[in-house]
């Protein structure tokens, strides 16, 4: 067990080294390839032309001059160890691992602006995800135990529409309705949890409902098709054949076999939607890790498309980590090695 | 038969430990009404092996999912009756019946590995059965597990009780699934197909524990099987089904020496026999399973019956009622002469076997 979590976590380590790697080689190398210069992204528009002695010192400075390999480990060891910031002109800074470096376009280090980013995004992930999840194991349990029924009818329409209804649709219907008709919640923008939970939850609500809505059709979905499945397995059977009570044959044998494989997907769209929750955030107004990477990139910030990249990418891969050992645990018949 | 029938439901509580009556077990489905099962009756006396045989989709499981109630709640329409210790069970409500499973009666399935829950210990899956129908603490209710996994002849029973169910090899899950089914001591058992899904050496001592058992607790056994053999080495009377109905029914001497009905004679015919000369062939019954929507009309084996031309036209139009062949419990379902089919038997079935 512990020989599988030490060997899962290097294989983890290793897939995020070459997601680095070939975020670096997309993201910074590109533009060499195309005889442009990393340093227009870098530093946003200046009137140097290619070629120019000017621009061959901002290279220079930043590094651009060096051999790919040492600029990649430059970064890398950046992110791993931390590493010195400098303009070339003012005292160096340090900046403490993980530093994903400087946005001079936004004046500020890449990590404080994750930092300010990632919890936004994490608030909205978590909270939608405990709503989808409820509330579509909820339907899809009861449509999968009586396929047919007003329920599952009912339940399914619902689900359709869930899937159909992007949430460029969703969200402004319930801004519409909560936010300018019945003014319930007067604007609210975003508090940290720990400086304002009130605020954080009034901010936080209507974009987890749009998202949980989308994801909870398409989990009602899914957990119905699996109760059925189960509920006509032989172990059911035989549950019913030991004299047991419906509502345990439904729970321990029928729920606990038919949500493992959600378990599975559950934490892969978790671990998917930290970086990419970009239309929720834009309807909603929420300045996530989605607003950053799709600002970023409108304004050729390198630093900050790089590290958003890497983030989102980790939190994949760990979310994946976590769904391996997690389902060891609810499947015995798994086995690490 | 609609007068037996009549008469059937005028009589009390039979005498019988368990005594199926006019069982009817039908699935309307979209494409018709499947009547799975079609007028099924038997009795069962207290430690008696009773074996139910028949191709498959003859009604044999269901029949014995019936008598568990497990259709209750589902869209099967039973009627009849099913007579266990005095009380019917077909009228009973959901929760009264689940007070016997598992507890009074119990089951043994087909495929041990499909039927134990994958997510939970063998140990825990016993415990559950047997705290469900007796107010034990789980200390007891753990010791009584690893001794009905002993007596069963599970090896190191009380390291294996918290073993998962794909941990043990085939033979083993069906002891554990026989340990399972017998730790409230159930007066009656219902083996569905027991040993199919196990090679031929561990079949056998699956057979012998369940008669051991069987023998020490005194409950009455249903064997379901397609496998004459099996039937030939455990059971005392044999139920032939085909087409949900009981077509022949009798002692287990009756039906492998002096069969009466042309289906038992071709499931004879298809059993494979160590004894047999070695350049003849197995005899398969031509034809398939009878379709239950549709059921034939007169006897529904006549479509693929080989004697049929020896009676003409009462076999496709009338259908035969389960005669007494002798002053014994032996009964068949067919039109032919009883002097003649004995003919037959003896001289154009006998020899082939």
């Amino acid at each position: 067990m512990i020989r599988f979590i030490i060997r899962r976590s290097l294989g983890a380590f290793g897939v995020l080294i070459v997601v680095s790697f070939v975020t670096f080689v997309i993201f910074q190398l590109a533009p060499l390839l195309s005889h442009s210069s990393p340093v227009y992204y870098y530093v946003g528009k200046i009137p140097f032309p290619p070629g120019s002695l000017q621009l061959k010192l901002l290279e220079h400075r930043f590094g651009f001059d060096l051999p790919w390999y040492s600029q990649y480990w430059h970064w890398l060891h950046g992110i791993l160890f931390g590493q010195m910031l400098t303009d070339g002109t003012s005292p160096p800074v340090h900046c403490a691992a993980p530093c994903f470096g400087y946005s001079f376009q936004q004046n500020t280090a890449v990590g404080t602006l994750m930092g300010q980013a990632f919890p936004v995004s994490l608030s909205l992930t978590v909270g939608a995800a405990t709503l989808w999840l409820l509330g579509g194991v909820l339907i899809g349990t009861l449509s999968g135990l009586r396929p047919g029924s007003i329920i599952d009818r009912a339940g399914m329409t619902l689900a359709l529409g869930g899937v159909s209804l992007p949430i460029f649709f969703t969200g402004p219907v319930l801004l519409l309705i909560f936010e300018y008709q019945l003014k319930w919640l007067n604007n609210p923008s975003y508090a940290s949890i720990t400086d304002d939970p009130v605020q954080w939850l009034k901010s936080m609500i209507l974009p987890w409902i749009a998202l949980a809505f989308l994801f909870a059709a398409l989990y009602a979905r899914l957990t119905r098709a699996s109760m059925l499945e189960t509920m006509g397995e032989d172990f059911i059977r035989t549950a019913r054949a030991k004299g047991l009570p419906r509502r345990t044959v439904v729970v321990k044998h029928g729920l606990r076999a038919a949500l493992t494989p959600i378990v599975t997907i559950f934490g892969i769209d978790l671990g998917q939607l930290i970086g990419t929750t970009v239309i929720t955030e834009t309807v909603f107004n929420l300045r996530g890790l989605g607003w950053l990477s799709v600002t970023s990139i409108r304004q050729h910030d390198l630093p900050v498309i790089m590290g958003v990249t890497l983030v989102a990418a980790t939190a994949l891969v760990i979310a994946n980590l976590i769904v391996d050992i997690l389902y060891a645990f609810v499947d015995p018949r798994v086995r690490l090695t | 038969m609609q007068l037996a029938i009549d008469v059937h439901l005028e009589t009390d509580a039979p005498s019988a430990f368990l005594s199926v009556r006019d069982l009817r077990v039908y699935f309307p489905t979209a494409d018709g009404l499947v009547k799975a099962v079609d007028g099924l009756s038997f009795d069962l006396a207290r430690g008696q092996i009773l074996g139910i045989v028949g191709e498959s989709g003859s009604g044999k499981s269901v029949t014995s999912q019936a008598i568990l109630g497990l259709h209750k709640g589902s869209s099967a329409e039973v009627s009849g009756e099913i007579w266990f210790e005095g009380k019917e069970l077909v009228s009973m409500p959901e929760g009264d019946m689940r007070a016997l499973r598992g507890n009074e009666m119990a089951m043994i399935f087909q495929d041990p590995l499909s039927s134990l829950h994958p997510f939970y210990t063998i140990g825990w899956q016993i415990v559950e059965a047997y705290r469900e129908h007796n107010k034990v603490s789980r200390a007891v209710a753990r010791r009584r597990a690893v001794e009905m996994l002993e007596r069963v002849g599970i090896p190191n029973p009380d390291k294996r009780f918290g073993d998962y169910p794909h941990q043990f090899s085939g033979g083993m899950r069906q002891r554990a699934m026989i340990a399972m089914a017998l730790v409230c001591d159930p007066k009656l058992l219902i083996a569905d197909e027991p040993t199919t899904a196990l090679d031929v050496t561990v079949q056998a001592q699956i057979l012998e524990l369940m008669k051991d058992l069987q023998g020490e607790f005194n409950s009455a056994i249903i064997l379901i099987t397609h496998d004459l053999g099996v039937v030939a080495e455990t059971c005392e009377t044999v139920v032939v089904m085909y087409g949900g109905q009981c077509v022949e029914e009798g002692s287990v001497k009756d039906i492998f020496y002096n069969p009466h009905m042309p289906y038992t004679w071709g499931l004879l015919g298809s059993m494979p026999r160590m004894d047999r000369t070695r350049q003849s062939r197995l005899t398969p019954i031509p034809g398939t399973p009878p379709s239950l929507i549709q059921v034939p009309r007169g006897c529904v084996f006549h479509p693929r019956c080989r004697f049929r031309d020896r009676v003409g036209e009462a076999c496709t139009t009338v259908h035969p009622d389960l005669e007494y062949v002798d002053a014994t419990s032996h009964r068949a379902r067919c039109h032919i002469e009883e002097h003649q089919r004995s003919r037959i038997f003896s001289n154009e079935i006998a020899p082939t076997l």
